[in-house]
């Protein structure tokens, strides 16, 4: 499908996508700006802040109902990483015009509304409402603390953050507990002021609506929106690892081991490397799946996930305490066999067929479309599907093989029981 | 096949039953890459009693599950790695009420609906297999123990229910799995994945005549003989259990608040009663309720607080919660706000608000070709038709909203399932 982009304003972006396949009409609008340690924090809170209330609709029963109005449409806070920045905003979707059974617009009032919820916030002295922020600040440090009732995603970001200490990438994206507790009102309110003006800022629509209406819509909702410099995202930066790998352990009540390493992918062979993920652990039919999993019976999932910006190649898996090492051991022999090209055509094939459809799919979802502009956006890797698709279909086993060669382990975390004999 | 049009949602559907006693729908979707198959069983965690051909079986606990991990195995290999080799990303579900087999692609979608419909009505195991998987199915069960959203769910059921079958977890547990045996596998496959007790759902832009032809080539020509089901005892209405506390390493205490609700309704009534349940589950604490502002303003709830309905064979609940430090002043509120509910009645523009905007929900979810899938196969094994939901929204009243408030939301048909964190967390 056709991306229309253009530049509304200095550093505010359109992405543009007509559909008329779709029950629904999306609208995002992302603020884009590069990870930092200072301003993860204020960047994830100030979504739920915005969404608490505005001028117009002064408290979340108000905005609720003005939802609920507009045929249930859903408007949901989002903070994402994509790359070395943090993307955070609202994506509004709603039923499209075809099926309004009163025969009302949406996109202008959801437009309207998001405007309102960016540059009409509820204020009292001048500042966000200290109530509506003491109230996010205890929601976020909750879902902060909440990471670790998820153990699979727990270990993963342990593992990103004990290899990426001291780069933006090992910025968490929620901020820290302490950051968050740290912020008041007004220098959230400060803080707000200065992104709006300097913020690089995303927006896009997917629907059966014409450019030219949705542009309107959008220009009218941001009207009041500061003009002048905004700052580019930034793109990822390649670290060599360290000499030895970093190992790390942690324990905790669980009944589950989880095991999670992760390695520095130095090549600059994106496409090889990304069928070299998906031969090695990155789907249904992978080594990792059919070996550790089919074969060994070691585990219930592991899988492998390429960082493509970033240049990383993560793994992660569950297991008994007890099969730690085997786990290990046998993940580093099928990378091993990646890395020697010792796999059969029909394993390249499919990894090629599984990735081609997924890029070919990705028309039929403008969720999915709407991550793909804002991550190619955010990380600056512009490819358009039928590039991604021409350019996969030209990898050679011997490129897929170079590319894991490439790859040298960094971290390994594991997350274990703990040992009940000491209480 | 018989072409259904729904102007109101924009959706057609074509729907053929074949003399073996598979139903077919086929939803088009024109426009659409992705092409998608989706085959299904009425066979989930709760039919673990059962009779056939005259005969009563006990299955273990899990059993439905770890059937749809072996129906992968064919003689040939894995039907899993074929369907992955043509581009097709396979998967399986097994619910309380259902299994599933699916996939989408965008080439190659008649051999691979063909392969689907192959593993999946030719079962094949060893023993050497079935043994194998049991040390991947209780990893699975490890990490499902460990899910604080399960494990507030599962003891919210356990507190709500006596004897029915949605008590168990329905993978089992690691101990309930190991008396699953090729032979004990062998007899439930053959009860319930007999054509007649299966659908067919295929969405996207398809030849919907190539289905019904690959369904007639590939499965048995027989339909497969009836099959009773227990459910166990009939349930007193009021709740087992009043509370059910569970020590779990967690950083925030979790709730659910449930209410045991009748669960006689069939066909299109028991439809008409998600919808109501899910009206009043909305009204009573959804996000633009009163109460959801004044609690969530009081910081005794935040956003992963929320509520639903749910119906399955012999069990219908409301429910709601979510991370929460006073769960009990958070359930009172609910009991509190039904009250005054069921007294002076629901206010009629904040009714039609909300079945607006549910009505605009159930659209929105239809642009996922597995909850069109999922929604088909329920309507199909329960005897409604899914697509009819404005016209049964037409038909509810802000009275039946009330009646159903007024009935279920009373101190003796509650339970509450809370998880405590075992304790003080680390940063």
């Amino acid at each position: 499908m056709q991306t229309i982009r253009k530049e509304l304003f200095p550093g505010v972006f359109f992405n543009y996508i007509h559909a008329v396949k779709f029950k629904t009409g999306v609208l995002s609008v992302q603020f884009v700006t590069p990870l930092a340690r200072e301003a993860a924090a204020p960047g994830a809170l100030l979504p739920a802040v915005l969404r608490r209330g505005t001028q117009i609709h002064p408290d979340m029963r108000a905005l609720s109902s003005a939802l609920d109005l507009l045929y249930g449409a859903g408007l949901g806070c989002t903070v994402r990483k994509k790359g070395e920045n943090q993307c955070f905003g609202f994506v509004s979707s709603f039923i499209d015009d075809a099926f309004v059974p009163g025969g009302e617009r949406l996109i202008e009032p959801v437009a309207a509304l998001m405007g309102e919820i960016l540059l009409r916030p509820a204020t009292e002295g001048g500042v966000f409402r200290a109530d509506y922020v003491s109230g996010e600040k205890d929601n976020l440090i909750d879902a902060i603390r909440s990471i670790l009732d998820d153990k699979r995603d727990y270990a993963d970001k342990r593992l990103i953050e004990e290899m990426c200490r001291g780069e933006r990438y090992g910025i968490a994206r929620l901020g820290t507990e302490e950051a968050v507790a740290a912020l008041e009102s007004g220098a959230l309110w400060d803080f707000y002021q200065t992104l709006l003006a300097t913020a690089r800022i995303e927006l896009f629509y997917c629907g059966s609506a014409e450019c030219a209406r949705v542009e309107d819509a959008l220009r009218d909702g941001l009207a009041a929106l500061p003009h002048g410099e905004r700052v580019a995202p930034v793109a990822s930066e390649r670290v060599a690892p360290p000499a030895v790998p970093r190992k790390h352990t942690e324990a905790m009540d669980v009944t589950q081991g989880k095991l999670a390493m992760g390695w520095r992918a130095m090549t600059e062979d994106a496409h090889a490397m990304l069928l070299a993920n998906l031969i090695f652990g990155g789907y249904s039919n992978s080594k990792l799946f059919l070996n550790v999993r089919e074969k060994l019976s070691l585990c219930y999932y592991a899988s492998s996930a390429y960082h493509r910006s970033k240049g990383l190649v993560t793994v992660s898996s569950g297991v008994e305490f007890s099969d730690r090492t085997r786990a290990q051991d046998e993940i580093l022999a099928q990378l091993r066999d990646v890395q020697l090209g010792d796999f059969e055509p029909w394993e390249l094939d499919g990894a090629r067929n599984v990735l081609i459809s997924a890029v070919h799919t990705r028309e039929d979802s403008a969720g999915r479309m709407e991550e793909n502009l804002l991550g190619q956006a955010a990380t600056g890797i512009w490819e358009t599907e039928e590039e991604l698709v021409d350019a996969l279909s030209a990898v050679t086993p011997e490129r897929v093989a170079a590319a894991a060669q490439s790859m040298t382990l960094d971290t390994v975390y594991f997350l274990e029981g703990e040992d009940k004999s000491d209480d | 096949m018989t072409e259904t049009a729904y102007p109101r949602i924009g959706e057609t559907v074509l729907r053929e039953t074949l003399p073996n006693g598979l139903r077919v729908a086929v939803v088009p979707k024109p426009g659409y890459r992705k092409r998608y198959a989706f085959f299904a069983t009425r066979y989930g965690g709760v039919d673990m009693r059962f009779c056939l051909n005259g005969v009563w079986h006990d299955t273990p606990a899990g059993i439905a599950h770890y059937l749809e991990h072996k129906m992968f195995d064919t003689a040939d290999g894995n039907a899993m790695q074929t369907l992955a080799q043509n581009g097709a990303e396979p998967n399986a579900f097994t619910a309380n009420a259902m299994t599933a087999y699916y996939f989408d692609c965008t080439e190659h979608f008649d051999e691979n609906l063909r392969i689907l419909l192959s593993f999946v009505s030719v079962p094949y195991f060893t023993q050497e297999s079935v043994d194998k998987e049991r040390g991947i199915i209780a990893q699975e069960i490890r990490m499902t123990e460990d899910s604080p959203d399960w494990r507030v769910y599962k003891n919210l059921l356990q507190g709500l229910y006596r004897t029915n079958p949605a008590r168990v977890p329905i993978a089992g547990t690691v101990e309930s799995i190991q008396a699953i045996t090729p032979e004990t596998l062998y007899a439930c496959h053959k009860a319930f994945y007999a054509p007649s007790n299966m659908l067919l759902c295929v969405v996207g832009d398809v030849d919907a005549e190539a289905v019904l032809a690959a369904a007639r080539d590939v499965l048995d020509a027989e339909p497969g003989a009836a099959i009773e089901r227990d459910y166990g005892a009939a349930e007193e209405p009021g709740a087992f259990e009043k509370s059910v506390v569970y020590p779990m390493e967690i950083a925030t205490p979790q709730f659910l608040v449930g209410f045991k609700c009748p669960a006689d309704a069939e066909g299109e009534a028991l439809f008409r009663q998600s919808l109501i349940g899910e009206l009043a589950c909305d009204i009573l604490l959804g996000d633009s309720s009163p109460l959801y502002m004044r609690l969530y303003d009081r910081g005794l709830i935040n956003g992963s607080f929320s509520g639903d309905f749910d119906q399955l064979p012999g069990a219908a609940y409301l429910y709601a919660g979510g991370e929460c430090r006073e769960p009990e002043r958070v359930a009172q509120a609910i009991m509190d706000e039904a009250a005054r509910l069921a007294r002076e009645g629901v206010d009629e523009t904040f009714y039609r608000q909300i079945r607006r905007a549910n009505l605009g929900a159930s659209l929105r979810s239809l642009n996922s070709f597995e909850n069109i899938a999922v929604g088909m196969a329920d309507g199909c094994f329960r005897g409604f038709d899914p697509y009819r939901f404005p016209e049964l929204y037409d038909t509810i009243t802000k009275a039946d909203v009330e009646a159903f408030l007024r009935e279920n939301i009373v101190e003796e048909r509650r339970a509450m399932s809370m998880l405590t964190p075992a304790k003080e967390a680390s940063a």
